[in-house]
């Protein structure tokens, strides 16, 4: 029998599986921006980014989460242009036949988190890599990446922090739809559980913009 | 009750098609959206002009035959009903009705407001029966089945092929209409043999006809006028890994 990742159900389960290691990974993202929240110069932030830069399983797990990240977005492109191609012909009024609003713009709110997701890059990761340089007078040891002044030097900018809530706005958006999605795919779909899988996706999309947002609204407001 | 008709016609599938309004009158409370149809073709006919191609055939919600989008919902604007169980009670007096035939690349427009689902066959050639021999009728206690299986399984057999799942959906998927034709057998020990088969050939065959892939929006369980729900959608999805993980 034909492959299983050439089907619809197929390539929409790869998605998934790859979506739902992002949701994870960002947890784990999320932990660790949290600790910028502690007023001690950053001493445990770096620990965990020293932890997060040197770590082997980190290592390890770093081109799974670039492959999550291609993978989530090529096939999600691939499916939602063979569904624009399934409907030729649009309807003159639009169709308001009652159904999860947020599922209809995930490629909207799915673009949004690539154009922040590189941004985020250029930020941070590229330095890292050497590619971009940070902010002026933020690196005082040549050589060495000092994540934690760097996030402060960005988050003090106020057009910068907006810029993140709003992202993360839609990032709440996008996994308001995304995670119960995600289990429907899985095959899912129990009427004990399900109600449990909505309400963890539903508190997943507000808690955790949340927690990312109330960064920047520290160091804007609260910080000296 | 007096209204606008804003209707599609197109004279063929390769033609290019256009709205064209028609007034109409003193249409009853009581009067069915098709007989309304009928009506407008009435007065058509008699002014020498070419009636309105709609489907329509048995008239009270078995058939599957009857496919209108209305006003931006397939089957007009209430839940669980098919066009012909529609009544003009359901609009106000002096609406603007705008219909349209069921748009997506697999259901091609024959003429004005009917579409092939010839697609749906297709699928259901694919493998959306049970091969039985025959010879003598069996018993029909001889294998037990739970109540609530039973259940579920006639619940998906309601599904008449209408269609109004991938019109609804905005990516013109057919997922809940091959959801529902793979659970009523996946759910039975009768439909158990070929089940593995079935599942895999019927979404080949759906995805082959250029069907949309669903994104769980349940717009279709929203408009199904037999009331199919997504639980099925999810069942399709396991039989579907099931079958080609085994
Ligand atoms: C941190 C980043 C992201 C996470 C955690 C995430 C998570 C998810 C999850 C769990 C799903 C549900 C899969 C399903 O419905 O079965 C999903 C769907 C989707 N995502 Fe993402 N995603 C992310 C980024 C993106 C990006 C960058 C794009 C765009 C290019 C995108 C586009 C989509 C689309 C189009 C869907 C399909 C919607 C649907 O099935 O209804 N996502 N995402
Ligand atoms: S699932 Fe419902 S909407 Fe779809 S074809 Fe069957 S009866 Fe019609
Ligand atoms: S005409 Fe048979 S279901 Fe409407």
């Amino acid at each position: 029998m034909s492959n299983i990742f050439c089907s619809s159900i197929g390539k929409k389960l790869l998605m998934s599986l790859a979506g739902i290691f992002l949701c994870v990974f960002l947890l784990v993202h999320l932990g660790i921006n949290l600790m910028l929240l502690r007023n001690d110069g950053g001493e445990v932030f770096k620990l965990c980014v020293e932890f997060m830069t040197t770590n082997i399983l980190i290592k390890i797990v770093e081109p799974v989460l670039f492959l999550a990240f291609l993978i989530h977005m090529i096939w999600a492109a691939i499916l939602q242009v063979q569904n624009w191609m399934a409907r030729p012909s649009k309807y003159a009024v639009t169709n308001h036949s009652q159904s999860s609003f947020f599922s209809k713009y995930m490629i909207h709110t799915g673009i949004i988190i690539f154009a922040f997701l590189v941004l985020h890059f250029v930020n941070f990761y590229f330095v890292k890599l050497g590619l971009t340089s940070p902010a002026q007078g933020v690196n005082p040891v040549e050589g060495e990446h000092d994540f934690y002044n760097m996030a402060i030097n960005l988050f003090t900018q106020p057009v910068y922090s907006v810029i993140y809530i709003a992202f993360f706005i839609f990032l709440g958006f996008h996994f308001n739809h995304a995670f119960q999605s995600a289990f429907q795919t899985f095959g899912l779909n129990h009427k004990k559980y399900t109600p449990a899988i909505k309400f963890i996706g539903l508190a997943y999309s507000i808690l955790v913009p949340a927690g990312f947002a109330i960064i920047p609204i520290y160091f804007m407001f609260f910080w000296k | 009750m007096d209204f606008t008709l804003k209707i599609w016609r197109q004279d063929g599938p390769e033609a290019k098609g256009k709205f064209v309004t028609y007034q109409i009158k003193n249409i009853s409370h009581d009067c069915s959206f098709l007989e309304m149809l009928d009506q407008l073709n009435e007065q058509l006919v008699d002014k020498i002009e070419k009636p309105v191609c709609f489907d329509h055939d048995c008239r009270e919600g078995i058939c599957g035959m009857c496919s209108l989008y209305i006003n931006g919902r397939p089957h007009g604007n209430d839940s669980g009903i098919t066009t012909c169980q529609l009544h003009m009670r359901k609009f106000k007096d002096g609406d603007t009705i705008v219909i349209e035939p069921w748009r997506a690349k697999a259901f091609p427009i024959i003429k004005d407001l009917v579409v092939s689902r010839t697609a749906f066959d297709k699928i259901i050639q694919e493998g959306g029966y049970v091969s039985i021999n025959t010879g003598g009728v069996p018993d029909g206690n001889a294998i037990a089945i739970s109540k609530v299986d039973s259940d579920l399984a006639m619940d998906a057999a309601q599904c008449i092929g209408c269609g109004a799942c991938v019109a609804a959906c905005k990516n013109a998927s057919a997922m809940l209409f091959v959801s529902a034709k793979v659970s009523q057998f996946a759910l039975l020990p009768q439909g158990k043999p070929e089940a593995k088969e079935r599942v895999e050939k019927m979404v080949a065959k759906m995805d082959e006809l250029g069907f949309g892939n669903c994104t769980n929006t349940g717009a279709c369980e929203a408009e199904c006028p037999k009331e199919i729900k997504l639980t099925n959608i999810a069942r399709l999805n396991r039989e579907f890994y099931a079958a080609k993980l085994s």
